[in-house]
């Protein structure tokens, strides 16, 4: 597998019990077969959304959840079923994800009130921080009119809910808290039917709050208990439903608390990796010591004959499962292996090596973009000043605090596996495939995870863990290490971005080129007046393995031209306020540059010797941002210190103003890392730094001074917000730095080793 | 060679058959069955495993089981008492100093470790004491705020 593409992780494991002998002469059979699965016919072609990376590795099939289980399964009560028919969402998935365009109706989530009240409601988005477990049983909550304590969100057990295609894209506000909002505004019209029946009155005379319908003429009501009890009712309903207008909200649009917080405060919450089974055993993978080394022996002998531990050699794979850690790292010790390693490649030639076009293809990272409008040499021409510059992205790691983890167990050949994943679905449709198994034969189980950012939208845990697993008769958890997280996951693609530009000393905008190698398409479209202009996305081989990280390209791409623009209009003795705000063309952008601008006081005052302030901004997602920054130098030791950062940032109408701010908050100190330090290193095809001693992540001292102002639009469709806020940040602290000291940093990270001025 | 280790946890003394090379957080995580300290790192560079050692925070990956016989452990579980959250635990909570909380347990043990020796910690004595924890999703101003509030609840009578 090149490492480059983005292919159902790792193995496809041989058939029956084969393997078991080749396993006894301790060689490779070399027979493995490469699982580079993704249905040929599920090449996205031209989707404008998501980006096409991230739907890599759809699943073949979607199986819908058969709604006589479900009221078999739950017992008493109400059920509503939303389905989407029709609607654009629905055409768009059914065309992009296996669905090959005919899928008649497709559950999006279904909501239960039960004989006491509480209400369930079951979709298929995964919490992973962004607090998606909150803002839908707020959305529950408002249109059922209903306490939030009653509302219980089942998320992402791909037994229970409906296909979802994943957890990505800032889709889940934007698309599912409507349907979320759909299930709840059903089943409170639904509840005021039993009760006008139940009353015999007219459902015009009732109203619904509490959990409860009241008939205020006669002062009688019926609790939603009261109204589910002794019923088996299920009512279906399409996307068609009427909601709570924004005017009205009493709870969308308000701070809520995270639902599960005492959960967490007191440890009670179990991710993935907590989950305990009976007779549960740890598991370890024997790893290659470079990318592309693949296996020549394995001598596993010593290792079998270990007490209580399992040992599987399946081609590529070899693994243990041992009654504790410390037993499984031993029995992997002892696993003798000898590796052939191909040339590999190194960080000193990756740039030069995105430069390869072609190597795309499938797998290739060039996504969306390519406006060609006038002329370039034209406006070139035209120009007073011409600019032209190259920015490198390097390879982070999305380093989720909680690694790579599943358990898996194995009951009458139905596979059951907890999984840190974005894409249940996803990773179910890779362990069927991996096992030669139908997917109604496994369930993947998604706890509230410990982060993601984009960088869990696959299931290599819950492959090995359940191939372990199925060996050892028992169930196992394996846990990847710090050092696997950092190795073996995927990395936010590195580019290279050429920009050629011209400008008048009006400030007028004459020609804008831009070229991104690798990275991808995501905001590469300027948001400001330009007669002539080239954008182009290029397809690179990547040299290590790639996917989607918060906000993909557009941290690279608003970087590359934010710094740009900063210099054009340093080129035309123009404030890059002011610069800015001449050229841009569209609406949002200007209201959250003005608003950042605002609060961070721009043009107040001059800045201390050896600070400087920057701004940049930006838009992603149907969501808009600004950031300004306020950096100070220490021309001694070359110390880059961010001491202030203020975002302003617009997502239409606001959900939750708590979690809303906590995730700008969270975005940004996370772009802070990208924007000065973070960068993986590999030489001959090893990660150099890939533990946290040597791979530094924002920490405490790297604090600023945070400011967010959000820009609440009612009148707007709420967008997502855990991506676009983090993609200002970098060139905000570039143009900071720039305005400090007068030096231009085109490399992200900007300051890896300080700056030397 | 597995030996039998008394292990003093949350108050309650319990022997535990392992080998005493283990980390302290395994045994608490596989043995003892308290997941609420994390692993993250395994060298002691995160601070998700946290659990104080009589009183002190301490990381749990790179500490040995057998250094802990007759010592007196305290992990997340055992600050909840009698259903009454630790003020921090409360604090974390009122000021959303989450988000997706893996890193909360340890951050919560290293800031309780704090505020006994310093119960009225400025920012900067809190950015200081936390500086070797973690958090990946990035609340560091709130958990920054927690700490304070915490601290000033607990002079106002909270534990």
């Amino acid at each position: 597998m090149t490492r480059g593409e983005f292919s159902v992780f790792g193995f496809q494991f041989s058939a029956g019990e084969a393997q078991e002998d080749e396993r006894a002469t301790g060689t490779a059979s070399g027979a493995v077969e490469e699982s580079d699965s993704v249905a040929p016919d599920l090449a996205l072609d031209g989707l404008d959304e998501p980006e096409r990376y991230e739907l890599h590795e759809a699943p073949r099939y979607q199986f819908q959840l058969d709604r006589r289980d479900v009221l078999k399964t739950i017992g008493g009560g109400i059920v509503v079923f939303l389905v989407l028919r029709d609607s654009p969402a629905q055409a768009q998935r059914g065309r992009g994800l296996g669905g090959r365009g005919n899928v008649p109706q497709e559950l999006a989530a279904w909501l239960h009130v039960d004989e006491e009240g509480t209400i369930e409601v079951y979709c298929g988005k995964t919490e992973i921080g962004q607090n998606v477990r909150t803002s839908l049983s707020q959305a529950v909550t408002e249109e059922l009119r209903v306490p939030m304590e009653s509302v219980r969100m089942v998320l992402a057990d791909t037994d229970l809910v409906p296909f979802d295609a994943g957890t990505f894209g800032s889709r889940s506000t934007p698309a599912m808290l409507p349907q979320i909002r759909r299930v709840g505004a059903a089943a409170r019209e639904m509840l005021i039917d039993l009760a006008a029946e139940a009353l015999e009155v007219g459902r015009s005379t009732l109203t619904a709050a509490d959990g409860i319908v009241r008939h205020s003429a006669s002062g009688r009501s019926l609790t939603y208990a009261e109204l589910a009890r002794d019923k088996k009712l299920t009512k279906t309903v399409a996307a068609n439903v009427a909601l709570t207008p924004p005017a009205q909200w009493k709870v969308i649009g308000k701070p809520a608390l995270k639902v599960n917080a005492r959960d967490i405060v007191t440890g009670r919450h179990q991710y993935s990796s907590d989950v305990i089974r009976p007779g549960m055993l740890h598991g370890k993978v024997l790893r290659p010591p470079s990318m592309n080394a693949k296996l020549v022996s394995a001598d596993v002998e010593k290792a079998r004959s270990m007490d209580g531990v399992s040992v599987v050699r399946d081609g590529e794979f070899v693994g243990v499962a041992a009654p504790s850690q410390h037993a499984a790292e031993q029995a992997l010790d002892a696993i003798g292996a000898e590796w052939t390693s191909p040339r590999e490649s190194s960080v000193a030639t990756l740039y030069d090596d995105l430069k390869i076009e072609g190597g795309g293809g499938r797998g290739g990272f060039g996504g969306r973009g390519g406006q060609n409008t006038g002329s370039i040499d034209d406006g070139l021409a035209a120009a007073d000043h011409k600019l032209s510059a190259t920015y490198t992205i390097a390879y982070i790691a999305h380093t989720p605090l909680e690694p790579r983890a599943a358990v898996a167990e194995w009951n009458d050949g139905k596979l059951t596996v907890w999984t840190g994943t974005q894409r249940p679905f996803g990773v179910r449709g890779d362990l069927a495939q991996a096992f030669g198994i139908g997917q109604e034969r496994v369930r993947v189980i998604v706890p509230d995870t410990g982060s993601g950012y984009g960088g869990k939208h696959t299931g290599e845990a819950a492959i090995e863990a359940a191939r372990l697993a199925k060996s050892a008769g028992k169930p196992v958890k394996l846990v990847w290490s710090r050092e696997e997280e950092f190795t073996w996951a995927y990395f936010r693609p590195a580019g290279v971005i050429e920009v050629n530009a011209g400008v008048r000393n009006d400030g007028t905008i004459t020609a804008w080129e831009f070229h991104n190698y690798n990275s991808g398409g995501s905001a590469i479209e300027a948001p400001y007046r330009v007669a002539n202009v080239r954008t182009a996305t290029h397809n690179s081989r990547s040299p290590l393995r790639q996917g989607s990280y918060r906000a993909l390209a557009s941290t690279a791409n608003v970087f590359a031209r934010e710094c740009h623009i900063d210099d054009l209009a340093h080129a035309a003795n123009i404030d890059p306020l002011e610069f800015r705000l001449k050229n841009l063309r569209d609406a949002g952008v200007r209201a959250v540059v003005e608003a950042a601008a605002k609060k961070f006081g721009w043009g107040d005052s001059k800045p201390p010797a050896d600070h400087g302030y920057g701004i940049a901004g930006g838009t992603e997602k149907g969501s808009c941002v600004a950031t300004c920054a306020e950096v100070a130098i220490d021309r001694a030791d070359g110390t880059v210190r961010v001491v202030r950062l203020v975002t302003a940032f617009e997502c239409g109408a606001v959900v939750n103003p708590l979690h809303l701010e906590n995730q700008v908050e969270g975005a940004v100190m996370m772009g802070l890392g990208g924007a000065l330090f973070e960068h993986i290193e590999y030489t001959d095809g090893v990660i150099t730094n890939a533990r946290l001693s040597d791979y530094r992540v924002p920490r405490f001292s790297d604090l600023p001074k945070l400011e967010t102002v959000l820009l609440d639009r009612k009148d707007l469709p709420s967008a997502g917000a855990g991506e676009t806020p983090i993609v200002a940040v970098a060139p905000a602290i570039g143009n900071a730095i720039f305005n400090a000291v007068g030096v231009r940093l085109c490399s992200l990270p900007m300051v890896p080793e300080g700056l030397k001025v | 060679m597995s030996q039998t280790i008394e292990l003093r946890v949350n108050g309650a003394n319990r022997p535990v058959d392992v080998e005493a090379a283990e980390s302290l957080l395994n045994v608490l995580r596989d043995v003892r069955h308290l997941t609420g300290a994390k692993y993250g790192c395994g060298e002691g560079q995160c601070g998700a495993c946290t659990v104080l050692i009589d009183g002190r925070a301490t990381r749990s990956c790179i500490t040995s089981v057998g250094d802990c016989q007759g010592k007196s452990i305290t992990t997340i579980e055992g600050l909840e008492q009698d259903g009454n959250l630790h003020p921090l635990q409360t604090a974390f909570i009122e000021c959303d100093a989450m988000q997706c909380g893996y890193c909360t347990p340890g951050m919560i043990m290293s800031g309780v470790a704090l505020l006994e020796r310093n119960p009225d910690p400025t920012a900067e004595d809190v950015t200081r004491s936390l500086g070797g924890n973690i958090c990946r999703c990035g609340t560091y101003a709130r958990i920054v705020q927690a700490v304070c509030q915490a601290a000033a609840a607990r002079k106002g009578g909270g534990r």
